[in-house]
């Protein structure tokens, strides 16, 4: 599957959907099965002309549940699969979400957040996914979940989820959100030389002694594709190194989940990402993502003009959620201030995280997101 | 004394011999199903490693482990949809389901009319035992009326699908069914289906006699078979709106075998197409 055709490099005027799937067929993306939906249609809609120019292959399933399990067997081919939607459609999905989990099948699901709960306002912007990203699918595990808070990162956190997905065999998430998914912004692509695209490790052991689910020392198996001569079983009951369902033994699930949740925690510092700014003397310090985090950043530059000590934590990554970096600041700010367009979600981290240092929510949903006049107000008033 | 020479049986290549003893209750027909099942692999010499065998949950989802081809065992009712992510992603794959009528039909109904209608290259062969048997008898999508389950106390008040019927008017180009009497026959038409392109559809009429056919008068594996030979009628090519399973007949046979080009063989030659036309410009 050679594409024809080559990445769009070079400066572009894109909205973030369509940034987005430029940014999956950089990373090599060459299969995405989905199901229209309000504020992530463009997505399928650029991809269903997009790849097959790369001989890639576009599907619009029945429904978006039979569209994560087309994602799930893809993967197991061997291609870098994906899929896209929005809250109603990322609720369908989380059973199977859960079945690539369980299976460590590498794939992308981009939900681009709109305001909820049920059909909601499926053309205004919302952040209240962010914990059905973490805890959305029945029993214990550990996702990867990113946010882009601009157009280009639409492009370079899409191709991220993809690295990141490959290497841990898990299901990475980029929660956008209508914004960044709608707006209009350069965005720069670069070459397929300067792009860093990681592939999944292949098994280096003859068939006979493959064992699909026995993990390396990073705790990720190797995984062989079908067709390959590996004739392998998966399946989304508990199993043991082979793959073979092991329903009764405890000790095969506490090492099996353990392990599944283990491969996230222990590689958190190779995961997150964030973005910092002004924090070195910072006493009042907004931590905000996606969207909000730009008027989040006008507002601390101004209040710096004002000779505010004010700082900026942005994280890129939320799932493993950036800890160390919200106790790092809890030490030293007198106030952490946290604006989400929802009734409050990545508060409860960073509450957690603070320990006994203040935290202030700001919580405005249903409308715009916060303004930059907003954010420093609330700054003046904790300075 | 003679040394006792251990025979391996010359069809356990097909199986993971190593997950036996298989779960299924005395007097099941799923072992039938997945005898009939790897008598054809052997017969048509199947490219063991091309092979994928995908399953949903239920008593017979447990032939994708059981058979020693790659497979997986997805979620309820989503065998049909993961394979079709395969199929597309590899059309090389030769790739069966074998699952229940509850899993394909209830939970998973959705799914299986619309990978007949797009014609995706997936052979489904489907179990029906009229219940939900791991789950312990409850009724399903094609209990018949006035039958008797865990949750049809009373008797069974919702009609069957006629699951052929279904299969053929959702655009299937190949549909039969059989009984777990019906090796032969059976065997033939799974032959037929692996050597066929497009959605191919095989209902295989299975006894659950220790939570269905107990609480019907049907006590043991014998008594359900007994009633398949006393009811089954074979009228090949018959029209399958009229193959309804009432109390007194079981029509079974192959009902359609029809060549209409698949989903993905349209799909990768646009793609070719398209990139055929990109090259011309480019050069």
């Amino acid at each position: 599957m050679t594409g024809k055709r080559s990445l769009l490099s070079g400066a572009h005027f894109l909205n973030g959907d369509v940034a987005c799937a430029e940014g999956a067929i950089a990373a090599g993306c060459r299969f995405f099965a989905g199901y229209p939906i309000t504020p992530a249609t463009e997505i399928a809609e650029h991809l269903s002309e997009r790849m097959p120019e790369f001989g890639g292959i576009y599907i619009q399933m029945e429904d978006e549940i039979a569209s994560m399990a087309a994602v799930l067997g893809a993967s197991y081919t061997g291609l870098k699969s994906m899929t896209a939607t929005s809250g109603p459609g990322f609720s369908l999905m989380q059973e199977n979400i859960g079945l690539g989990v369980m299976t460590e099948a590498p794939c992308v699901i981009v939900d681009i957040m709109r305001g909820g709960p049920s059909t909601g306002q499926p053309t205004l912007p919302g952040q209240q996914d962010v914990m059905q990203a973490k805890w959305g699918s029945h029993g214990d595990y550990e996702i990867i979940a990113l946010s882009p808070s601009s157009v280009q990162e639409m492009f370079t956190l899409t191709v991220e989820a993809f690295n990141l997905a490959e290497t841990y065999r898990v299901p990475t998430m980029l929660l956008g959100d209508e914004i960044v998914a709608h707006m209009w912004e350069k965005v720069v692509i670069p070459s397929p030389e300067q792009l860093k695209i990681v592939n999944r490790k292949k098994p280096t052991v003859p068939p006979e002694e493959y064992l699909p689910f026995k993990p390396d020392e990073d705790l990720v198996p190797p995984m062989a594709s079908f067709g390959e001569g590996y004739r392998f079983h998966a399946t989304g009951l508990t199993h043991d190194e082979h793959g073979y369902p092991q329903t009764q033994s405890s000790e095969t699930q506490f090492k099996l989940v353990h392990r599944l949740c283990e491969k996230i925690r222990k590689n958190a510092d190779k995961i997150i990402r964030v973005e910092e700014v002004t924090l070195d003397d910072a006493d009042v310090v907004v931590v905000a993502y996606g969207i909000v985090a730009r008027s989040a950043l006008s507002a601390v530059r101004k209040a710096r003009a004002e000779g505010i000590k004010a700082g900026l934590l942005r994280p890129i990554t939320l799932w493993p959620f950036p800890e160390t970096h919200v106790e790092r600041i809890a030490k030293q700010a007198k106030t952490i201030i946290v604006p989400e367009m929802n009734c409050g979600q990545v508060v409860r981290e960073v509450e957690r995280c603070a320990k006994t240092t203040p935290v202030v929510f700001m919580s405005k949903f249903g409308e715009d997101p916060h303004t930059p006049l907003e954010i420093l107000e609330e700054i003046r008033r904790n300075r | 004394m003679v040394a006792k020479e251990i025979l391996e049986h010359p069809l356990s290549k097909y199986l993971r011999t190593d997950l036996m003893p298989h779960i299924w209750c005395p007097g099941c027909g799923n072992g039938i199903v997945l005898n009939c099942f790897v008598h054809a692999l052997d017969e048509l010499k199947v490219d063991m490693d091309k092979l994928v065998v995908v399953s949903g949950i239920g008593c017979i989802g447990r032939t994708a482990g059981y058979t020693y081809a790659a497979s997986f065992h997805t979620t309820h009712g989503r065998s049909i949809a993961f394979a079709t992510g395969v199929k597309l992603a590899n059309p090389e794959l030769n790739i069966v389901i074998v699952s229940g009528d509850g899993d394909l039909f209830a939970i998973g109904g959705n799914h299986f009319i619309h990978a007949a209608r797009r014609n995706i290259g997936i052979k489904v062969l489907c179990v029906n035992n009229f219940n939900y048997g791991m789950t312990g008898g409850q009724l399903g999508p094609t209990t018949p009326l006035d039958a008797i389950t865990t949750t049809s106390p009373y008797g069974n008040s919702e009609h069957p699908f006629n699951l052929v019927h279904l299969a053929a008017a959702s655009g299937a180009t190949y549909v039969a069914r059989w009984t777990t009497l019906h090796v032969r026959r059976l065997t033939m038409s799974i032959k037929r289906m692996l050597q066929k392109d497009g959605f191919c559809f095989i209902e295989v009429i299975s006894p659950c006699p220790e939570v269905f056919g107990r609480r019907n008068k049907l006590r043991t594996g014998l008594d359900m078979m007994e009633l398949f030979k006393k009811n089954s009628v074979v009228e090949s090519f018959s029209d399958p709106a009229k193959a309804d399973i009432t109390p007194d007949r079981i029509v079974v046979g192959e009902f359609i075998d029809i060549q209409k080009l698949s989903y993905e063989k349209l799909f990768h030659e646009k793609i070719a197409q398209i990139n055929e036309k990109a090259m011309e410009q480019v050069s």
